[in-house]
């Protein structure tokens, strides 16, 4: 597992709308808000790549120091974005792909309105048991 | 002689139109999701849709008993028998089991394990006290008023708030004896 891992979700109006702090490192207080610095400065260069490829899965779109920031994009514009140390691709693919399933069922529920927080404490155990498996 | 009442609903859900079950599924959470807008209170949601199941209850009596070959019951276990094979399968594709019977054969629990109404929900914390299917209990308090019997149906368990299964009370207040409209020498 990465010893560093920050994974949020942005909603297509620009509003996190899900983070979890997921790396096996020891949690400080100030590394959290630079995470969120670094992937919320990494939006803008999403903004321009979604639209040059067809794939959903944007690797590495965005480096800082040794921490890299991977993105999905759903059809629906909504990112899955993903800030780690490590180097496995093929994990991060999956775990996007399969956070992206669990997005789904979320968004099929009619008592959640899209765009705003998921609060589902069952998704957030899927997402960090997906983080174990995969990053 | 008459033919011999459906012990399951199986043949009939056969021959009856379905619709997809996602959409099924959605239409019904789209209902739920604007009635909680329109009406905003959860207590007023409930009754809403418990009125809006009674109004579809005793119009799907006659289809039902159309299309069903149920020839009359005898008693109120047969009845819920019947609501709970037969009636269940035939709009909602599942079956449920009949439990808990009380001394008198007045009150019993429907036992739904699985429930189409319900694929994807989850209920968020603003919602807490929502009885989501509750449509389904005045859909089956319709139905049995327009074959006097006053009954009350009400829900006991409900996985959405964390139980293992659905269980819908069923309790008989009265039967209503048939009136004829008109008197014989008019």
């Amino acid at each position: 597992m990465a010893s560093t891992a920050c994974f949020i979700i942005v909603s297509r109006n620009d509003i996190p709308i899900y983070e979890a702090e997921v790396g096996s490192a020891v949690k400080k207080e100030e590394a959290a808000h630079q995470h969120q610095f670094i992937l919320h400065a990494a939006l803008d260069i999403v903004q321009d790549l979604a639209w040059t490829t067809s794939a959903m899965f944007l690797k590495a779109v965005d480096r800082f120091n040794d921490l890299v920031v991977s993105v999905y994009v759903t059809a629906g514009h909504t990112r899955l974005m993903l800030l780690h140390d490590s180097r496995n691709e093929d994990g991060i693919k999956s775990f996007f792909q399969e956070v992206h399933e669990l997005y789904i069922k979320i968004l099929l529920n009619p008592l959640y309105l899209p765009g705003s927080r998921i609060t589902s404490s069952h998704f957030d155990t899927k997402v960090r048991a997906l983080a174990r498996k995969y990053l | 002689m008459a033919p011999l009442a459906p012990r399951t609903g199986d043949a009939v859900f056969a021959n009856v139109e379905r619709v997809n079950a996602e959409l099924f599924t959605l239409t019904y959470g789209a209902i739920v999701r604007q009635l909680l807008t329109d009406l905003e209170e959860v207590e007023e949601v409930n009754k809403q849709l418990d009125q809006m199941g009674y109004n579809i209850g005793i119009r799907l009596i006659d289809e039902f008993l159309a299309k069903s070959n149920v020839s009359r019951c005898v008693d109120f276990k047969e009845t819920a028998d019947v609501i709970a094979k037969v009636g269940l399968k035939m709009f909602l594709g599942v079956t449920a089991s009949v439990t808990n019977w009380d001394v008198d054969g007045t009150s019993c629990s429907l036992v739904l394990e699985d429930n189409p109404l319900v694929d994807f929900v989850e209920l968020p914390d603003t919602c807490q006290g929502l009885y989501y299917c509750n449509i389904l209990s005045g859909v089956i308090r319709g139905a049995l008023e327009m074959v006097s019997m006053k009954t009350e149906v009400t829900w006991v368990r409900d996985m959405l708030r964390g139980d293992d299964a659905y269980e819908l009370r069923l309790k008989l207040l009265k039967q209503v004896p048939e009136e004829y409209p008109y008197k014989d020498d008019e």
